[in-house]
């Protein structure tokens, strides 16, 4: 383990108000430096809202925001400097070229020359842009697009990166490219905050995760950790509500199980006793029956899932 | 009190930037508006015409026509341009994740603003100069008078700008209050000699009425007081504006 040194965000029971709606409620978050944290929820858990509050463009109706050590509220130039984001949404100018966009994020962060193309080079070579580093953004497709937008937000070589949804909407081709660039930026000692609907690249990628639903974490840890906590196997068979308890009796109507219409998802440490039991009781009529390691999705849909039965 | 000329300059940049891939496009139709004017009103109507307050008629309009371009030049940016900024090209959210504040982006807007009535204006006068419209070196005053004009509709656009739904109540900021003010601000027809007194007091409030009066007079060289209230007018009213249009970016930009 590296040495425990201050976190780099330290969130103290946030929230966020927007009229009467609580976006963010009471939250608590620390990230330790080095780290590649994963913030993962729902569609409006106020993941966005979370990162707008670190980077001080929204300012928490309560609690403390400290990154780098420093408040945001009142530091936030000095803050703004040593980050780099990539929004939700991509902010290129499409009008432009992906090197015109690099010099212009460049000059917000009063680069001057020649660090200003030197950086440029560089960031057009680690995002693999140099192909189209002249045509203007509008005519690039969209992972280019996003890979400059990310590129834009390392121009001033960021001690902190935060990456509201990177990969939505990418091919897994360019999605496995920009987690390889990730995992170097983290290796050369980048805290990353990132936000994912994926569960598999935040399996992959994270070194800890944060599950907010409705404002507020309600786990953290490390994926290995938290799938552990779980269940070390899950099984997946198609089963109608009626047949359930007599299928699991004896064997898992204590564990943890998730059902989405016919298909019944179970997580157990061990599954053979289980698949014994369905295969004696179905009598030949072998139903089709998924064993597999249980994934971050899992843990994820057993915390958010609305229906999840089982106990607590 | 969060307002740094550097990182206000990194915006102007930005804008910069994105003009010099458009200018040819920008700058002609721009430029050549005032021209067909000059040409139009100035030899065409000015035929007719024997002299207004001792002038040939070109030469009346002229010094207007210079604030008319600074207008314009300034209008177009702080309407359209920084209504497509905010709204659909979401440069300002952009400029948020790096160490510039609401500050720095309004103060860049209106010196890139200011800038473009400077050239719109300039390159008028240039060609005033060419036609030998310009006396010099008197009408060298307007070089102060178009940053000013510059300044005053960057202000009021951008006070509209922030405040409008959607980007087609711009035309009504076009057709409605820039036209009119071209039409009535003393740079066709001396406003003085054509309203009644208390319709006078009236028009003073007119925007436009002030840089052109300013124009008038570097151009003839004929300085009166009144100059005073046209300058405490035009940065007055601009700072008001701005100083309003500070409150308002800053609670459009966050939250
Ligand atoms: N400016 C705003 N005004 C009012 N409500 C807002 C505003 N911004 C966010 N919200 C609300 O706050 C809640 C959290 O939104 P937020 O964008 O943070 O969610 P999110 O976790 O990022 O969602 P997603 O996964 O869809 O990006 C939502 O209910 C949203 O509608
Ligand atoms: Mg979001």
């Amino acid at each position: 383990m590296t040495i425990s040194t201050a976190p780099v965000i330290e969130l103290h029971s946030v929230s966020k108000k927007f009229g009467d709606r609580m976006a963010v409620d009471g939250l608590d978050l620390e990230v330790p430096a080095g780290v590649c944290f994963g913030l993962l929820g729902p569609n409006g858990a106020g993941k966005t809202t979370t990162l707008r509050m670190i980077y001080g463009v929204t300012r928490p109706t309560s609690g403390t925001i400290r990154v780098f050590a420093m408040d945001v509220g009142q530091s936030t130039r000095a803050v703004r400097a040593r980050l780099g984001i990539t929004l939700q949404q991509n902010v290129l100018i499409e009008a432009l070229s992906p090197k015109e966009n690099l010099f212009v994020f460049g000059r917000y962060h009063l680069l001057r020359e020649p660090e200003l193309s030197r950086r440029v080079e560089e960031l057009i070579d680690f995002l693999e842009l140099r192909s189209h580093a002249d045509v203007p953004v509008k005519r690039l497709s969209g992972g280019f697009q996003r890979r400059l937008a990310i590129a834009l937000s390392l121009v001033n070589g960021p001690e902190l990166l935060i990456l509201d949804e990177p990969t939505t909407g990418l091919d897994p081709a360019v999605r496995l490219a920009l987690w390889s660039r990730i995992r170097n930026l983290r290796a050369a000692g980048t805290t990353v905050l990132i936000t994912t609907h994926y569960m598999d690249e935040a399996q992959r990628l994270c070194d800890r995760v944060a599950v907010v639903s409705a404002g507020k974490v309600i786990r953290a840890g490390a994926p290995a950790s938290l799938i552990a906590a779980l269940a070390a196997e899950t099984i997946e068979f198609d089963c109608s509500i009626e047949e359930e308890a007599a299928l699991l009796d004896g064997f898992a109507e204590h564990a943890r199980r998730l059902r989405i219409g016919q298909r019944l998802i179970i997580y157990l440490a061990n599954t053979t006793g289980l698949i014994d039991h369905i295969r004696r009781s179905d009598q030949g009529d072998r139903r089709p029956i998924i064993v597999r390691p249980t994934n971050l999705e899992d843990v994820y849909l057993s915390l958010t899932g609305t229906s999840l039965e089982g106990d607590a | 009190m969060s307002f740094s000329p550097a990182y206000a300059l990194a915006v102007w940049r930005r804008n910069a930037a994105m003009y010099r891939r458009t200018w040819k496009w920008n700058l002609l139709p721009n430029f050549f508006e005032p021209v067909f004017y000059l040409f139009s009103l100035g030899i065409g109507v000015g035929a007719y015409i024997s002299e207004m307050q001792g002038l040939s008629y070109i030469a009346f309009i002229a010094p207007g026509l210079v604030c008319v371009a600074a207008m314009n030049g300034a209008s177009y940016e702080v309407t359209y341009n920084i209504f497509v900024r905010l709204t659909f090209e979401k440069a300002y959210d952009a400029m948020l994740t790096t160490p510039i504040e609401p500050d720095d982006i309004l103060g860049g807007e209106v010196l890139w603003a200011v800038t473009r009535a400077c050239i719109y204006g300039g390159c008028f006068l240039v060609v005033l100069a060419l036609f030998g419209l310009a006396p010099l070196p008197s009408s060298l005053w307007a070089l102060l008078v178009i940053p000013l004009t510059g300044l005053l509709f960057a202000a009021i656009g951008i006070t509209f700008s922030l405040r409008i739904p959607n980007i087609d109540s711009f035309s009504f900021y076009f057709t409605l209050f820039l036209t009119p003010l071209f039409l009535f601000s003393d740079v066709f027809f001396p406003l003085r000699e054509r309203l009644s007194p208390a319709w006078l007091w009236v028009a003073e409030a007119l925007p436009l009425l002030h840089p052109v009066r300013l124009a008038r007079a570097a151009f003839t060289g004929q300085f009166s007081l009144v100059v005073l209230w046209d300058i405490g007018y035009s940065l007055g009213l601009s700072c008001l504006l701005l100083i309003w249009a500070r409150r308002s970016v800053r609670r459009r930009l966050t939250n």
